[in-house]
């Protein structure tokens, strides 16, 4: 085998290797990525039912409900509208009424939501940057919600 | 005082560094032998005023000086000793401090150690090391000063975030910045070469053992900081494909194609510009992992607080020295001689396989990572990318590495047998079948792949160990002379079978884990039991207890197996009255490699609390498996060929011809 023979093989079986993963993250893109949306971009764009979603905003107070066998009812709000949340498990420990939460799962068919994960913020000062960016969208950012520098 | 003498010994820092960055790099270009011998003493004077500087931090945290807005943020006089001395790096502006203590450490060791490197070389390295240096220590004193002063001091400061406090904090930052900054020598050596645009099989074996040291202590931070999420966060899981993680997921994959195409380099000449190219991108991807960590980009446990001008100063680094080194190696790459020739079946042919699939699964992790940011400049459009892209990317692509691995040692230089090597991997591959068909009858209707998967990491660690059979011939002779063989043998032969086992060892502990591990979540009153794998848990009630800057409450937990008590397990929850936080500290019950942990959940109103049970059946090969190959690392790092014997450069004349084959 000559230089220029070795050579092709080398770049081509790394451009074919680069093709298969090409391949690869473009059908993983397709197909398992997860949109955020605040309270009202459900409402406003009718995402439908049995859609997977990433929910973020603020817990509303007075809607948290603990039943039993661990199953937890709450609404997340943004301030405009809200949605009524339901999961089974452990919440975080800095999940609170009133604070910033961000939950993923499925949009059900009567217009609540079915948690899988609920992610809260990792300390007192930290609220999820998405959350922070659908309250501004609203007009219902506090200065209070700013980190305390 | 002591906050001002460390601020003045960082501006000092700077200053010499600047001096560095310019003086030995004007040097080594006009061959002058004092603006050369500049380096040496400032890369010495550098590293001694950044640990004069970080010293001081460290002493305002001991002394709880709470007159420095650092301390005051971050540390409270009641916590104890060691996390007042963690947490000097549990914030941004300490962990930069650290950051920088350990790249000018770095720059000092070549200083010191690096006196068998040509002149210019070392000059060149040394100087390009400060540019970097000088960038980041200005970032701190412009950006992110950690001795700043409040005007009448307060008397107590608002403590250290909970989940920090804890001896992860202590290990894990260190270790990984270690790894981090280590590759910034492998950076440096390659714009160095660059610069002289000369590079030889003498340059790469003064760069693997730097890449080897940043790659085992890397290894070791990524592996602490998994296991600390894995006990800490009381989630029972050890990875979560958060950019935080790929942050230094990614440099790892790197540096590990490096350390294998470095090998390629020193021993056969080859694959030197790919080389350059894998350097100067190790180190590109440990400021990137810094930039998206440290610019608040992303919001994490890790970012401390978000500056936007922080973010753009990061940035304009990142883009100075990736975007530099980059075109410095357009530029200069295509000067560089071309290396020996090799047939795609060899040895060099597994590394460049080696190289070609760990260098795409870093891309996918690359894509994983920053594709959610880019669709959001762009579409504005948030969405997140989680577990199952990367399962579904990087997990095909690690797969046919770990079934080539166990034959890369096993092929002769430049034309390697493939038939010879697999008929050495038969017996591997008979108990990597073994594996597969008794995990297949044990878990029967269990997910399909998971008997694969433990054939594949039977085959890896088995296979890891045929090259050391087979050289010495351990099967066919006396034990004694076996032993005597097994001395001979180079420490590097030892290095790579046992870091090739650890990377098996690990896959075997990840198919376990999430295949058979078992989850309850379940709510229990005093008194009421719970069955999980074949451990029964009876809730025995709660206990107060308060720590020193928190309060406590645990639950005991009685394991019983087969009607013996086994252990007692109290889970609990701390509640750290200063930031109004509390965190979940799991109980951990560990029986041979095998884990039952315990996380606490709410109390209820009627006496009940919510409790998580995971079984981790061999969860502790995960971690094991990464020490195993830091120890690979180690042993490799102690070969003799690495120690003595100053490598000579090769013959200038470059009239003469490369071997042809």
């Amino acid at each position: 085998m000559t230089r220029k023979q070795r050579r092709l093989i080398l770049i081509g079986s790394g451009l074919g290797v680069l093709a298969i993963s090409a391949l690869l993250v473009l059908n993983a893109l397709r197909d398992s990525i997860v949109f955020f949306n605040s309270p009202t971009d459900v409402i406003e764009k009718k995402i439908a039912a049995g859609t997977r979603i990433r929910l973020g905003g603020l817990v509303k107070p007075g809607t948290l409900v603990r039943g039993e066998e661990l199953n937890v009812r709450f609404e997340v709000t943004d301030g405009k509208s809200a949605i009524p949340v339901a999961y089974k498990g452990i919440l975080p420990d800095l999940f609170r009424e009133g604070q910033g939460v961000i939950a993923e799962g499925l949009l059900e068919p009567a217009g609540s939501f079915k948690a899988e994960t609920v992610l809260a913020k990792h300390d007192e000062t930290y609220m999820p940057k998405e959350v922070a960016d659908a309250l501004k969208k609203q007009g219902h950012w506090k200065e209070e919600y700013e980190k305390k520098k | 005082m002591i906050a001002e003498i460390g601020h003045y010994a960082l501006v000092l820092a700077l200053g010499l560094a600047i001096i560095q960055g310019v003086a030995p790099l004007i040097g080594a270009r006009l061959r002058d032998d004092t603006l050369m011998a500049v380096a040496g003493p400032t890369a010495l004077g550098q590293f001694a005023f950044i640990a004069i500087s970080f010293a001081a931090l460290t002493a305002c945290y001991i002394q709880s000086d709470f007159s420095v807005v650092n301390v005051y943020e971050n540390s409270h006089s009641a916590k104890p000793l060691i996390y007042k001395i963690s947490g000097v790096w549990g914030n941004h502006e300490g962990s930069m401090l650290l950051w920088v203590l350990i790249l000018a450490l770095f720059g000092a060791l070549v200083a010191a150690f690096g006196g068998n490197l040509p002149a210019t070389l070392k000059a060149n390295v040394l100087g390009v090391q400060s540019w970097i240096a000088a960038a980041f220590v200005a970032f701190i004193l412009g950006t992110s000063n950690p001795f700043l002063r409040i005007v009448g001091g307060p008397l107590e400061g608002r403590d250290l975030n909970p989940i920090l406090q804890d001896i992860g904090l202590a290990v894990h930052p260190p270790l990984l910045y270690i790894g981090y900054v280590g590759l910034s020598i492998s950076f440096s050596f390659a714009v160095a070469a660059l610069i002289e645009g000369r590079i030889d099989a003498a340059w790469a074996r003064w760069v693997r053992p730097w890449t080897l040291t940043a790659w085992l202590f890397l290894t070791l931070g990524v592996a602490m900081g998994s296991y600390w999420a894995y006990y800490e966060l009381g989630w029972g899981g050890w990875w979560f494909w958060d950019p935080v993680e790929n942050a230094s997921l990614m440099p790892w994959l790197a540096a590990t194609a490096l350390l294998h195409s470095a090998v390629v380099m020193e021993k056969r000449n080859a694959l030197k510009v790919w080389t350059v190219l894998l350097a100067i991108l190790a180190f590109s991807l440990s400021l990137i992992g810094t930039f998206l960590v440290r610019s608040g980009v992303l919001t994490s446990v890790h970012t401390f607080a978000s500056d936007p001008s922080r973010g753009v100063f990061i940035l304009a680094i990142l883009i100075l020295f990736i975007g530099g080194g980059l075109a410095l190696y357009a530029w200069r790459a295509p000067t560089l001689k071309q290396g020996g020739l090799f047939a795609p079946i060899s040895r060099e042919g597994a590394l460049v396989f080696n190289n070609l699939f760990l260098t795409a699964a870093c891309a996918t992790v690359f894509v994983g990572t920053l594709y959610p940011l880019a669709i959001e400049a762009l579409t504005g459009a948030k969405i997140s990318v989680g577990a199952p892209f990367f399962n579904l990317t990087f997990g095909p692509l690690f797969v046919p590495i770990l079934l080539v691995m166990p034959f890369g040692p096993l092929l002769a230089w430049k034309r390697g047998d493939a038939l010879g090597a697999a008929q050495r991997l038969i017996s591997a591959a008979a108990m990597a079948l073994v594996a597969m068909a008794v995990t297949f009858a044990i878990a029967g209707g269990g997910p399909v792949l998971a008997p694969f998967g433990i054939g594949l990491a039977v085959f890896a660690m088995v296979g890891a160990m045929a090259d050391l059979i087979e050289r010495t011939a351990v099967m066919r002779v006396a034990p004694a002379v076996a032993l005597t063989r097994a001395r001979g043998l180079p420490r590097s032969a030892w290095g790579t079978a046992i870091a090739h086992f650890g990377i098996g060892l690990t896959m075997l502990g990840i198919i376990c884990e999430s295949t058979w591990g078992i989850e309850r979540i379940v709510s229990l009153k005093p008194n009421e039991a719970v069955t999980v794998s074949s451990y029964d848990l009876t809730f025995d009630g709660m206990i107060s207890r308060d720590g020193p800057n928190y309060r406590q409450v645990s639950a005991k937990f009685t394991v019983r197996q087969g009607g013996n008590v086994i252990e007692v397990m109290e889970p609990s929850k701390r509640n750290f009255t200063t930031r109004e936080t509390s965190t979940t500290e799991a109980a951990l019950m560990t029986r041979g490699a095998s884990q039952l942990y315990v996380s606490l959940g709410d109390a209820n109103p009627d006496g009940s609390i919510a409790v998580r049970i995971y079984h981790k059946p061999l969860v502790l090969f995960i971690w094991l498996g990464a020490v195993v190959m830091a120890f690979g690392g180690l042993l490799s790092l102690t070969d003799r060929r690495l120690r003595v014997g100053a490598p000579k450069p090769a013959r200038k004349s470059r009239g003469t011809l490369q071997p042809a084959e």
